[in-house]
């Protein structure tokens, strides 16, 4: 690992002036990036260490009902929170189907956020990779698996977003307020998170010098609180990245939707969200027919990029699934988190 | 806390002292409980990497990024520049060798690379060691030597890979049998049925990742490397790299206390143990070296990946008329090892007419070596599918397929089993399962939750292999003993349970019996693999156990004073550090009475343990065992998850059922883990494994493992050993593999082609 | 060179680091020769290094040992007060949650950290689940879960 210089800052200013130093990387649990960093993938000259900044730990309603999570605040300490789990209870089962106990007691949600691809080749510095290098190599293009894109992918990149707190956070149009030289910026988290097209190397909107300080969920999520799930299919039970997953919100009245929300987490470049789909739901029953038509419409224009085609169908049908699920929930029950997609289907 | 229970620390001798553990930290007994539990679950058992010698330098290897070609350039100075980094070893500077890396002295000495030229023959093997005053240091010191390659395009995959037909598969076995005809079989049948199966490259993976501490030192006015590694065969590695460093085999101390899991893959020598020794000649300074879990991914074995393709011929009324097992291998460029997975289908079922046969495929990829059940665990996975296509073909219940076919003589040699409770194993199963009543139609059964639902079963089968070995025990005279054996605990209990063999033949309590071990210093107790462990140092230590007491008969009927002077004709019993009249066992005397009598402070007994060469001829002699499997799956996501597995075992005499359970819980999750996880991917492109770690390649977690209730079947077998014991570390494996496959394909009429069994593979 | 202060296993303690590079793994390991956390992956994936840390936690090998200042972190080793195991210690024994053992030291401060975070139960599926960070290749899964779940049993019925 290359020799860096470590900076814990205690306040916001003096962690931004810290950013202002060359070379200097943002550091929170340090889960993703210190793996990198052994890895040879990356190689920052200092770290600095915003989880002693005490203005990014805490988790607030404001006035007008968002949610706002500080930078800081660790995966499992956002996971328990009651606060997320009145106002957007798939983030928690988000958080939880995600990594193990132990690295969600480290990673922040800043961190989650811009957490890298899993693609072997991003972590492996003596392979080509545009995404993380800039160049114009993609060794992936030979050799494009069952963890990479199959849709929102291009020739130049065809990785995945691994996130899973993040799907749901795009299907309830959460913002990213950031800090940097410039000031402060509320930035939709859908567009902050880019995709790859021709620059596959400029993977958000993060400008130099510049931190994420805070999430925020708008308050209309909370009318769909009680009716969402997430729900994450992979071979391993637990401890394992998503093959596919949905976050899915529907409102119902006299079964009918009034209202829906959909995000499709590891098979695109970025949490895969279609207002198209979300929109012809409404009026419609609240039928298994109208959950697959709204997956068919999320999933236009899906391509396999390598030996994943598989995923296409499988993503419709963990759409399908996931609304069947939110749909039945029962509105405002602070529910137990489920260890498996098997709980998704009832019991008869 | 009681130290001495919790520490184990070497002696001035090299030796390890494991003594039984006071009983509130453990039960004692026939069921005892491990004599190292304390040491592992206190955090005092200190393994390799635990160990650190003053003022050691820290090696790293610099593994090869590329599968073919060699290393044009490394940027040397760069790495030296770095602080702390002490010395960088390429192919230009390595000392001298005794051995040259590829020389075959002994069929044990696999090739390897340890810097002998610039040529990479496949991706992670070794090219350069970085050795620096902190791990730190050395580390970022391997990173910048930046490697420049003159790659060539790696053979990689089954079709770029080179066909050649071998002579031997596996270690020593026969690559092609055939009896019957196989021809006439097929045309005798009703039904033919072939199924092929690929299985993929695995790897071992245990825990703890390989090690080396060296430290070369000044004893007896010669110098000896005093090696601490975790091994697998202490006494013959240490004699093997002898070879390598030029010194006398017993100038190599080999202690092996703990091993964090071997499965295989630390019974070989590898690049990084001879690098490790010479360095810290070169240096004069103790060398710690520890692979990165990516290292683990080439140079120190996996299991090959295999094409299999199975015809069986089955009669009408269900009986096989032939069976061919077809075996394409995968393996290395530069070295022979073929797995030998044909073997699993020659011992099981009564097929009249039966064969097999090997091809291996050459490729860059590191040498594949034995991996828990080698040959039988891929082998077993493919023939206990075809057993349930074949069994569907006749319209055959599973279970009543396999009785049919059930072998009451080694099909492939006419020999008699020594013994053999596979009856007994199937019916016990069966009913713990609740086999009965499973209906033969793919898809009919659903749980509560819609889930598609299948029962699967498969016979388990495992070569009941002995070594030679020796052991010696030490009478003392308190009553108590010494017990000593270099062998070999990894997890499977031997400590415990080679303590108990000893007592066992000394006929004293357990308890009372000081093992020590985990160290080439001690006599042979052989390798611990192919699940002989406990059959060859366990018969050792019961045979020297029985040496003592037949010192302490001699001398108790030969002396006036005893009360057992005379006895010679009726002959005596050894109970409880007493000689007992075997016609009056009221009448006896305590061992120490003996001794103290004789004047003897200690008494030292030797033995051997082996297998009789008439019984080896004479008889087949494997472990068996009968495995249930459940599976539930989504019918929509395809989502499978085990729910619960059943497996009933018969491996001639139980010794200590704690352990034994153990073992074979472990086996079965091995099973499992095989049939839905693991899987490495390899890059066409570097060649290299692309999932080298243990996020991409995925063995269970405690979420996939069900409950899972095991069962034995006592065997009386006479011939197999002295004991009477088979194994049992790896007949576990076998059969749950084709169980949880037949489960699946019970669920969804799915026959599985490759393992392991994907969601995209069912036909949902 | 910085001067790191924390607690471990209830001692204080101070380390000079002049590189900010070690991992707490690293440090325990290598410089306080409390070698009971292992180094499994040195990448988050096998839960080997599992320690404490203010009671959470968390893989030793992904967290900078600069960044513990003040914090208290348990290990293995300061699990077991005068002669007595510590419960979790005890029933792995009982239950013969273990193998080759490597994967032990991790297991049990894992479940010691599952049962401060106090959400699972003695529910088999939420142990299994809570558990799942913590690889065991020997396969001693049946055992490990069997003593969670005694251990969380007694501690939820004494704290009704
Ligand atoms: C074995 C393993 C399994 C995992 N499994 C899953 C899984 O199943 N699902 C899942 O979603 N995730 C998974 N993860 C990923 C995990 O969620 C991320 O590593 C974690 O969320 C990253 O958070 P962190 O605070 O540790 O980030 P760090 O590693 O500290 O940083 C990650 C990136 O974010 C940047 N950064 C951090 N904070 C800020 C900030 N405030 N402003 C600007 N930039 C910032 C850093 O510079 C870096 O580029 C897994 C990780 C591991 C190691
Ligand atoms: S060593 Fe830390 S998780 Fe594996
Ligand atoms: S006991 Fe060996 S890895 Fe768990």
């Amino acid at each position: 690992m290359k020799a860096f210089q470590y900076l814990n800052p205690k306040t916001l200013p003096e962690a931004l002036a810290a950013m202002a130093l060359p070379g200097s990387v943002a550091y929170g649990g340090g889960t993703n990036l210190l793996d990198l960093m052994k890895t040879g993938a990356a190689t920052p000259d200092g770290l600095v260490d915003l989880t002693g900044v005490q203005a990014l730990q805490s988790i607030t309603l404001d006035d007008a009902g968002n949610l706002r999570i500080g930078a800081a605040v660790r995966n499992a300490t956002l996971a328990r929170a009651p606060l997320l789990r009145a106002h957007a209870p798939m983030v928690a089962e988000a958080l939880l189907s995600g990594a193990s106990a132990q690295i969600r007691n480290m990673a922040t949600v800043a961190g989650n956020v811009l957490q890298e691809t899993r693609c072997p080749y991003f972590a492996n510095p003596d392979a080509a990779c545009a995404r993380r290098d800039g160049g114009q190599g993609c060794d992936a293009r030979v050799h494009a698996g069952r963890e990479h894109a199959v849709i929102g992918w291009s020739e130049a990149c065809r990785a995945v977003h691994p996130s899973d707190m993040c799907v749901p956070l795009v299907a309830l149009d959460a913002k990213v307020e950031l800090s940097g030289p410039e000031g402060v910026r509320l930035v939709a988290l859908s567009d902050f998170l880019t995709l790859p097209e021709e620059t596959p190397n400029r993977r958000n909107l993060l400008g130099s010098g510049e931190i994420i300080t805070a999430l925020v969920i708008p308050a209309a999520a909370t009318a769909l609180a009680g009716q969402s799930r997430y729900l994450k299919v992979r071979e391993r039970t637990s401890f394992a990245f998503a093959l596919v997953s949905a976050a899915a919100a529907v409102q119902i009245a006299g079964g009918k939707v009034i209202r829906a929300r959909l995000a499709l987490g590891g098979i695109a470049p970025k949490p895969w969200r279609v207002p198209e789909a979300e929109e012809a739901m409404v009026g419609r029953a609240a039928t298994p027919e109208t959950y697959r038509m709204a997956a068919e419409i999320a999933l236009q224009g899906a391509a396999p990029s390598g030996d994943n085609g598989f995923k296409i169908e499988l993503a419709k049908r963990t759409v399908a699934r996931a609304f069947e699920w939110a749909a039945a929930d029962v509105p405002g029950l602070g529910r137990d988190l489920p260890a498996s997609v098997f709980d998704t289907i009832p019991e008869a | 806390m009681p130290d001495d229970f919790r520490k184990i620390t070497p002696d001035a001798d090299h030796g390890f002292s494991i003594a039984a553990p006071p009983r509130r930290f453990g039960t004692g007994g026939q069921s005892a409980a491990r004599r190292d539990g304390l040491a592992k679950v206190t955090g005092a058992a200190r393994y390799t990497a635990d160990v650190s010698p003053a003022k050691a330098l820290h090696g790293v290897i610099v593994s090869a990024r590329i599968a073919r070609g060699r290393v044009a350039a490394m940027n040397v100075a760069a790495a030296m520049a770095h602080p702390g980094v002490v010395e960088v070893m390429t192919p230009q500077n390595r000392p001298p060798l005794a051995q040259h890396p590829d020389e075959k002295r002994h069929p044990f000495n696999f090739r390897h690379e340890a810097l002998q030229d610039d040529r990479v023959r496949y991706a992670g093997q070794a090219i350069a060691m970085v050795l620096g005053d902190s791990l730190e240091a050395a580390t970022e010191g391997a990173r910048l030597l930046a490697p420049v390659y003159e790659a060539e395009v790696p053979r990689i995959g089954f079709d770029a890979a080179e066909p050649w037909t071998p002579q031997m598969v596996g270690f020593f076995a026969p690559a092609t049998h055939e009896i019957g005809n196989i021809a006439k079989g097929l045309a005798d049948a009703d039904v033919v049925s072939e199924i092929t199966m690929d299985t993929p490259a695995q790897f071992h993976n245990a825990m703890e990742p390989h090690a080396i501490v060296a430290e070369w030192v000044q004893e007896d006015g010669r110098a000896r490397l005093l090696l601490d590694t975790p091994n697998q065969g202490p006494v013959m590695t240490a004699g093997l790299l002898a070879g390598y460093l030029g010194i006398a085999a017993e100038d190599v101390v080999l202690r092996t206390p703990f091993i964090g899991g071997g499965f295989g893959s630390k019974l070989m020598i590898y690049g990084a143990m001879v690098l490790t020794a010479l360095a810290a000649r070169a240096q004069g300074r103790a060398v710690k070296t520890v692979l990165t879990r990516a290292q683990m991914y080439g140079p120190v074995g996996h299991r090959a990946g295999t094409r299999q393709k199975l015809t069986l011929g089955v009669a009408r009324d269900g009986r096989l008329t032939a069976l061919s097992h077809d075996v394409q291998a995968l393996t290395s460029s530069f070295e022979d090892f073929v797995e030998p997975a044909g073997r699993a289908s020659q011992h099981l079922y009564a097929a009249p007419n039966l064969a097999m046969s090997h091809i291996g495929l050459r490729g860059d990829i590191g040498t594949p070596l034995a991996m828990r059940a080698p040959g039988e665990a891929s082998g077993s996975a493919a023939l206990e599918v075809a057993m349930d296509v074949a069994a569907d073909a006749v319209g055959l219940d599973p279970l009543e397929f396999r009785l049919r076919n059930y072998a009451e003589v080694d099909p492939s040699t006419g020999q008699a089993f020594s013994s053999k409770a596979l009856r007994e194993c199937y019916a016990q199963g069966a009913a713990a399962f609740g086999w009965a009543g499973r209906p033969l139609a793919a898809r009919s059964m659903r749980d509560r939750r819609g889930r598609l639902l299948g029962w699967g079963m498969g016979t388990a089968q495992y070569l009941c292999t002995m070594y030679r070995g020796e052991a010696r025990v030490i009478l003392r005279g308190d009553g108590s003993a010494v017990a000593e054996v270099a062998g070999v605990d990894m997890g499977q209990g031997a400590w415990t349970i080679l303590a108990q063999t000893a007592a066992e033949g000394l006929g004293i309590s357990p308890e009372k019996v000081l093992l020590r071990s985990g160290s080439s210093v001690l006599p042979d107790g052989s390798v611990a693999g192919g699940s002989g462990h406990t059959a060859t140092a366990g018969t050792a230590l019961s045979e020297a156990g029985k040496d003592v007491v037949k010192q302490l008969t001699a001398l108790a009927l030969n002396d006036p004073k005893s009360p057992l002077f005379g006895a010679g004709n009726s002959g005596v019993l050894a109970v409880e550090g007493r000689l007992l009249r075997a016609d009056n066992p009221a009448v006896g005397e305590a061992y120490v009475d003996i001794m103290a009598r004789a004047g003897l402070r200690d008494l030292t007994g030797t033995g051997v343990g082996e297998r009789a060469a008439e019984n080896a001829e004479k008889y087949a002699m494997f472990s068996h065992g009968a495995v249930f499997a459940e599976v539930a799956i989504d019918p929509d996501l395809g989502q499978i998850l085990v729910t619960r597995m059943v497996g009933a075992f018969a491996a001639g005499r139980i010794l200590n059922p704690r352990m034994v359970q153990s073992q074979l819980e472990g086996g079965m999750i091995w099973g499992l883990s095989f049939a839905l996880h693991e899987e490495a991917v390899f890059d066409p492109t570097s060649g290299k494994v692309l999932n080298d770690d243990l996020a991409g390649y995925h063995i269970p977690v405690h979420a996939d493992i069900p409950a899972i209730q095991t069962m034995t079947v006592e065997e009386i077998d006479p011939f197999v050993n002295a004991l009477g014991v088979k194994g049992v570390g790896e007949v576990g494996i076998t059969g749950s593999v084709g169980a949880i496959a037949n489960a699946i394909r019970h669920a969804t009429g799915y026959t599985p082609t490759k393992f392991p069994i994907r969601i995209e593979d069912l036909p949902l | 060179m910085s001067g790191l202060e924390f607690v471990v296993n209830g001692a204080a303690c101070g380390v000079a680091l002049e590189d900010p590079r070690v991992t707490l793994l690293d440090l325990l390991r290598d410089r306080l020769g409390l070698t009971g956390a292992k180094k499994g992956c040195d990448r988050g994936q096998c839960g080997a290094c599992t320690v404490l840390v203010n009671g959470a936690r968390v893989n030793a090998c992904l967290t900078l040992a600069v960044a513990l200042q003040g914090a208290e972190v348990t290990t293995v080793e300061g699990l077991s007060e005068g002669g007595n195991l510590h419960p979790m210690q005890q029933a792995f024994l009982d239950h013969d949650a273990l193998q080759c053992g490597f994967c032990t030291p991790g297991q049990i401060l894992s479940a010691i950290g599952l049962m401060n975070e106090g959400e699972s139960g003695d529910d088999v599926a939420r142990v299994r689940e809570g558990m799942s960070g913590n690889l065991c290749r020997c396969g001693a899964q049946p055992g490990i879960v069997a003593a969670v779940q005694e251990v969380l049993q007694a501690h939820s019925s004494g704290s009704r």
